[in-house]
This record gives C-alpha cells, sequence and structure tokens, in this order.
C-alpha cells in the first residue's frame, strides 16, 4: 500500500473492565491495523496505559486518534513523535542447544546483545532480550539457524524523552 | 451528604424521576422484575408497555427526536436486552439521545451464586454486544453507584454529539439496599464536549462567505439537534444563500421558504443536487457527508471552498477534506459566524446568484399541480400537507415512502420530520411515531408507512390502542418491498426476486383487530376524507392507499454515480 507508515499512541484510559475491549473493538470496527499493543499501570493510581502500534495512512492515523478520543473511558491519546521517543520490547526465547558447542555459541550473541541467560535445561537455553523491535528481530535472526522453540514477545511500549510526558491533570 | 437507605430499583426510578424522566417504554422479565415492582411507588413515570421491546427502543428514539429530550427504555436480561439491539443502533447512526436500560442475570445472590458469566438463563452480554453502537455503556455492580450512573448516563447522551446510553442493572443490584446519595458531582476526565469554536477559524470562515459569489449552505441533522435553525435562517437571509438541507437536516429550513431548495442526495431534490454543485463556498453544517448524501465524492462541489462545522472532531475530514474546520456546537458557532459577518456584510436584496437560485427553482421544482385523480405518492404527500398543522409530526418507515415523502412532503418545522437515515430501519416509523405522540400529546403525529415496513412493528397497535396514543398510519400500499423492488428493475433487469407481498394482510382487518379504526381509500378524495376523519379521531388510525406496484422514487442518483448524473423529474 502506498504512504503505509507506522505510528505508535499512547493513551491514558481508565482503570475499568471493558476498556481494552472497547479500543480493540474500534480498531476492529474501523478497520485499522494494530501491529502490536501494550497495557499497563501507570505511576496515577486508577490509570492504565496502553501504547499501540498501529499502521496505516495518514488520513487512517489522524481518524485513529480521534475516533480514541471518542471513547468516554479514553482519557488522553497521543501521538508519539518517533525522532523524539525511547522505545523497547523484550522477547523471551527458547532454544535448542543439545551441546556445549552450541551452548556456549549462543552465550555469546547473547552477551553481544546485552541479553541475559535466564533458564538452562540439558536441551535448551532461554534467553531474555530487551530493545527496539530492529535489535529483537536482529538476534531472532541469528538464532533461527539453532531452532527456535518458543517465543514470546511484549510488543511495543514506549516514553517521549525528556521532560515531556504524557499526564493526566489532577 | 445527605443519604437515603433504599433499594437499588428504587434508587434507579429514582434518580430518572431527578433527570426530568416522565415516560419509559418497555417490556418486563424475570431480570428486571425488582424495578418494575419499583415503578408501583414511582406513579410520576409512566411506563409504557410496548408489545416488542424493538417497538420500546424505536419510541424512546422518537420521543426524543420529537421533545430534544431523552427517551427511556425498559427490557429484561437476554433476548429482551438483544431486541433493543436494532433500536439502539438506530439511535446510535442518527445520533438520538436514548437511555436503554437492562436487567442482567445477577452478579451475585443466592446460595453465593455468581450467574454472569455462567450462561446463566436468560443472560446475554449485551455490553459487549452494545459496545460498538452506544455512545456508552456500563453494568452497574453496586446500587449505591446507579445515581452517579444515571446522572452520568443522560449527560453522555445529551451532550457533545448526542447518543444512545445503556446502563446493564444485574438483578441483585436492583434488589440490594445501600445508603444511596444523588447529588455526586458529573466529572467524566475522559468525556469533555467541546466548547465554542476557534476565533480563528470563525474569522476563516466570515472571509469565505463574504467573499462568495455563489455561497450555499448545507444544513445537516446537527442544526436540529443544536436548535440552531433560527441562527441558520439569519445567516442565509443576510448572505442571501440557499439552504440545501441532508435527509438528517430536513425541517432545520422552512422548505417554503424562497431560500430553501430541499435535500441532497441519493433522492434529492434536483434543485438541491445542481445549485450544491455550483457554489462556490460551502457552509456545511452539521453533517456527517454520508454517503447517500453525497454521491460520488469525485464530483462533489468540486469548485467550492468547504467550511465544516461539526461537534464530532472525527468527522471533519473524515468523508471529504475542508478548508475551514470549525468543531464547535452548531448553533454557538452560527452565532459566531454571524457576529462576524454582521460587521461587514450589508444586508442585500438582490444579487445574480438568487437569481440563478429562483431561475433553477421555476425550472426544477414546477408548482403543483394536480395531475390526476390516480393515487400517485407525490400528490397524496402534496394533499396530506395541506391537511396537516404546520407542527403537526410526520415519522416515515423506510424504503420509497420514505423518499417520496422527503422529496414531496414539505417539513416546515424542525423535530416535524422523523425517519431513520443512518440505519435504514425498515419498522421505524410507527412506534417513533407513538413515541413522538407520548412527547408531543397535543400534536398530530402520522406515520408514512409501506405495506412492508409497517408490517416489521405493526405489532405496536395493541400499544398504541391499549395506553391511548393514537397516531395515524397512512400505508402507501403496493403489494411489494418497493425500493427493493426499484432496484431489481433498475440494475437486476427486472428479474424480480422476493419481492412480492401481495395483498396480506388487509390492513384495515388488521387494525381492526387491534381495536384501531382502518379505512381503505380509493380515489385522492377518499384520501382526504380518511385523512381528516383520522385527524378527529380518538383512537389510531391506519389508512390503507393502493399504489401502484411499479411506481418508482424518482429523481435518483445511481449508486457511484455523482450528485450530477441525477435521473429523472422531481
Amino acid at each position: 500500500m502506498e504512504n503505509q507508515k507506522t505510528i505508535v499512541i499512547a493513551a491514558l484510559v481508565e482503570n475499568k473492565p471493558g476498556v481494552l475491549h472497547s479500543v480493540a473493538n474500534l480498531f476492529r470496527r474501523r478497520n485499522f491495523n494494530i501491529e502490536s499493543i501494550t497495557v499497563g499501570h501507570t505511576e496515577q493510581k486508577g490509570i492504565t496505559r496502553m501504547t499501540i502500534t498501529v499502521s496505516g495512512d495518514e488520513k487512517t492515523l489522524e481518524q485513529v486518534t480521534k475516533q480514541m478520543n471518542k471513547l468516554i473511558d479514553v482519557i488522553k491519546v497521543t501521538s508519539l513523535e518517533p525522532e523524539n521517543i525511547v522505545t523497547r520490547e523484550l522477547a523471551l526465547i527458547k532454544v535448542s542447544a543439545p551441546d556445549a558447542k552450541t551452548r556456549s555459541d549462543i552465550i555469546n550473541c547473547v552477551e553481544v546483545f546485552r541479553g541475559h541467560i535466564i533458564d538452562v535445561s540439558p536441551e535448551t537455553l532461554m534467553t531474555e532480550i530487551t530493545g527496539t523491535p530492529d535489535k529483537i528481530e536482529a538476534f531472532l535472526n541469528l538464532m533461527k539457524p539453532y531452532g527456535i522453540m518458543e517465543l514470546a514477545r511484549t510488543g511495543l511500549t514506549a516514553l517521549s524523552r525528556g521532560i515531556k510526558s504524557i499526564k493526566i491533570d489532577e | 451528604m445527605s443519604t437515603t437507605k433504599m433499594t437499588g430499583a428504587n434508587a434507579l426510578l429514582e434518580a430518572l424521576e431527578k433527570q426530568g424522566v416522565k415516560h419509559v417504554f418497555g417490556i418486563l422479565g424475570g431480570a428486571i422484575l425488582p424495578v418494575y415492582d419499583a415503578l408501583c411507588h414511582h406513579p410520576k413515570i409512566r411506563h409504557i408497555l410496548a408489545r416488542h421491546e424493538q417497538g420500546a427502543a424505536h419510541a424512546a428514539d422518537g420521543y426524543a427526536r420529537a421533545s430534544g429530550r431523552p427517551g427511556v427504555c425498559f427490557a429484561t436480561s437476554g433476548p429482551g436486552a438483544t431486541n433493543l439491539v436494532t433500536g439502539i443502533a438506530n439511535a446510535y447512526m442518527d445520533s438520538s439521545p436514548v437511555i436503554a436500560i437492562t436487567g442482567q442475570v445477577p452478579s451475585a445472590g443466592v446460595n453465593s451464586s455468581y450467574m454472569i458469566g455462567k450462561d446463566a438463563f436468560q443472560e446475554a452480554d449485551i455490553i459487549g454486544i452494545t459496545t460498538p453502537i452506544t455512545k456508552y455503556n456500563h453494568q452497574v455492580r453496586s446500587a449505591a453507584e446507579i445515581p452517579q450512573t444515571v446522572n452520568a448516563a443522560f449527560y453522555i447522551a445529551t451532550t457533545g454529539r448526542p447518543g444512545p446510553v445503556l446502563i446493564d442493572v444485574p438483578k441483585n443490584v436492583q434488589s440490594e439496599t445501600a445508603e444511596i446519595h444523588f447529588n455526586g458531582p458529573i466529572d467524566i476526565r475522559g468525556y469533555r464536549p467541546p466548547g465554542n469554536p476557534h476565533p480563528l477559524q470563525i474569522r476563516k470562515a466570515a472571509e469565505l462567505l463574504l467573499d462568495a459569489e455563489r455561497p450555499v449552505i448545507l444544513a445537516g441533522g446537527g442544526v436540529i439537534t443544536a436548535n440552531a435553525t433560527d441562527e441558520l435562517l439569519t445567516i442565509a437571509e443576510l448572505l442571501l444563500a440557499p439552504v440545501a438541507t441532508t435527509f438528517m437536516g430536513k425541517g432545520a429550513m422552512p422548505e417554503i421558504h424562497p431560500l430553501s431548495i430541499g435535500n441532497i442526495g441519493m433522492h434529492g431534490n434536483p434543485l438541491a443536487n445542481k445549485l450544491l454543485l455550483e457554489a462556490d463556498v460551502l457552509l456545511a453544517v452539521g453533517t456527517r457527508f454520508a454517503d447517500r448524501a453525497t454521491g460520488n465524492l469525485d464530483t462533489f462541489c468540486p469548485e467550492a471552498k468547504k467550511i465544516h462545522v461539526d461537534i464530532d472532531a472525527a468527522e471533519i475530514g473524515k468523508n471529504i477534506e475542508v478548508d475551514v474546520p470549525i468543531v464547535a456546537d452548531a448553533k454557538q458557532a452560527l452565532i459566531a459566524i454571524y457576529e462576524r459577518l454582521i460587521q461587514q456584510a450589508k444586508k442585500k436584496n438582490d444579487t445574480p446568484w438568487l437569481q440563478r437560485v429562483k431561475t433553477a427553482k421555476t425550472q426544477l421544482n414546477p408548482p403543483e399541480k394536480a395531475e390526476t385523480t390516480e393515487l400517485k405518492p407525490k400528490q397524496l404527500l402534496q394533499v396530506l400537507r395541506k391537511l396537516l398543522p404546520e407542527d403537526a409530526i410526520v415519522t416515515t418507515e423506510v424504503g420509497q415512502n420514505q423518499m417520496w415523502s422527503a422529496l414531496y412532503f414539505k417539513a416546515l418545522k424542525p423535530r416535524t420530520f422523523i425517519s431513520s437515515g443512518g440505519l435504514g430501519t425498515m419498522g421505524f416509523g410507527f412506534p417513533a411515531a407513538i413515541g413522538a405522540k407520548t412527547a408531543c400529546p397535543n400534536r398530530h403525529v402520522v406515520d408514512i408507512a409501506g405495506d412492508g415496513s409497517f408490517i416489521m412493528t405493526e405489532q405496536e397497535l395493541a400499544c398504541s390502542v391499549l395506553e391511548d396514543i393514537p397516531v395515524t398510519v397512512i400505508v402507501l400500499n403496493n403489494g411489494v418491498l418497493g425500493m427493493v423492488a426499484q432496484w431489481q428493475r433498475m440494475f437486476y433487469k427486472k428479474r424480480y426476486m422476493a419481492v412480492k407481498l401481495g395483498k396480506s394482510p388487509d390492513f384495515v382487518k388488521l387494525a381492526e383487530a387491534y381495536g384501531a379504526q382502518g379505512f381503505h381509500v380509493q380515489s385522492t378524495t377518499e384520501f382526504e376524507k380518511a385523512v381528516k376523519a383520522a385527524l378527529k379521531n380518538t383512537v389510531t388510525t391506519v389508512i390503507d392507499v393502493p399504489i401502484n406496484s411499479e411506481e418508482d422514487v424518482v429523481p435518483m442518483v445511481p449508486p457511484g454515480c455523482g450528485l450530477n448524473q441525477q435521473v429523472g423529474d422531481y
């Protein structure tokens, strides 16, 4: 598709049952494309932060924020500027490592990527990698030849740099 | 803060009373029995028993549209609640403030059983089901939170862009007793309806309008919702700008005014469709540029600078690109634009554009004449207009009856033309008429129906007769599902499939079976007589008017075409 881009939206929402449903439902109904979504508590009580990576053309992305703003339980929606944010994702990867040679090769890679080995069994290694999605992709490519047995990624989360913050005025 | 000990059911009714609710349309069932029991102690609220929950929801919608006050409907859990769904979706599409209250299976209760989520008898996840078709919905978890929830529901339903709100009340919450207080403040931090229009945009809009040679105003339903029809007329007269309306905006401009050019759209008035495309500046107010209104967007007002006023920011730039966006209440925006205009504009008596409007009007909307004694929709609707007082309320069903009404029945006041625009719900008009009559008991209410649509909610005849809410139903009876038959005729080479309804039922006998009165008419004179009798009648009247089954609604902009490609004469 032409003019497609990906943006990261940070939304502060009420910590109430059903909010995730209404947000997800909105995306489905209006045919917006969620690449990833992470949800968790914030420093403010009763407020949950959703970090949504969404792709589409300019017009669609404008509609995404406008339509999200209409949801009553969504308090604030901000489209984060890519040049001004820090993004991270965490991945847990279980790799097949049946012999000492493989094991040491994998451990070397993990060190280069500043990951951790968090579980070892006679047949497997589990590693934890944090970074931008690109870094995680790169690491996964390295692991593929060994055999990725299981993979869990959190999806992207993000904060803007410096003093600027997204907050609800109390 | 003072509190009172009472049950959730009483708290609910008390909160509704405090919101000024005098009428509720509904049907009871097991999971809402405590509320109905409490109704015995709340004589100020009149409960009107519908015969199907869809009828109750449409009646609440009609009530809201006729009065501008929210309409309320009740239903039980499960099928009661799901039967409301069409009515709620309808209200959502047309931005109508309907408050739906549903019973729900207990969230806790006897033998410490928690029934929600256990697939209990008559359980349906109505919150999940109605999330995409309500402005807001909420399941209360305790009696204490009921007044706050009701107040928030009314606030959300009636402010900003109005819309339906559903409150789901588990049965144990209705029965439980709690300390209740009613006057808590409403503070919804995620909901701030737009305030005043932005001065810079107002200035830009005024400048465009002052420089315009061929200004056209397009009024949508938002003008009616905002009660901004006077402000609209003032600006139109100052600028000598013709006013077109969208289907939902019908009634925003008295249609006999010299500057009124009628509805735009697929079955719009050719005058409106033509002049709109000639505009150099378009002031669109309270409209979402729906596909049925604009036709093919590539040919929609190509030369016009567009000013778009809407209270819903998401509507701006959604369907068409605009030059001046104004996010505000239509009334506030129009007042601000007028104040700006009046500083520089002088009242004009004539302009070349006004001459153009007048000439086009004589060509495209020739004066009415009684052409034939045959029963023709156009003529019937013109006759009906003459028989009805200015403030009479007309509702319509959906299909040909609706489009003929839009084309030929002239609305003279706001909130006197009530129809299902966005969702296009057959069966809406009759229960909506009952709702409108309940809100405005001293005015005449007429449902212009087709035989196909009327059948869909005809059971509400029982409600209108037994609750003593007399309305008039005019069935334009062509024995077919007329609009789809027309499409099969025009676009599917007359391969008629599943559109024939035949002569069943006999609408006079049907009316009589419910205790209403029925008339068959065979001529325009008989039609006139029947309508006059209906207006005097103290019971609901059904007038069965046979019309030609092959009568098309024209003019028409074929699907996918631009407004400039309209076919057929007005």
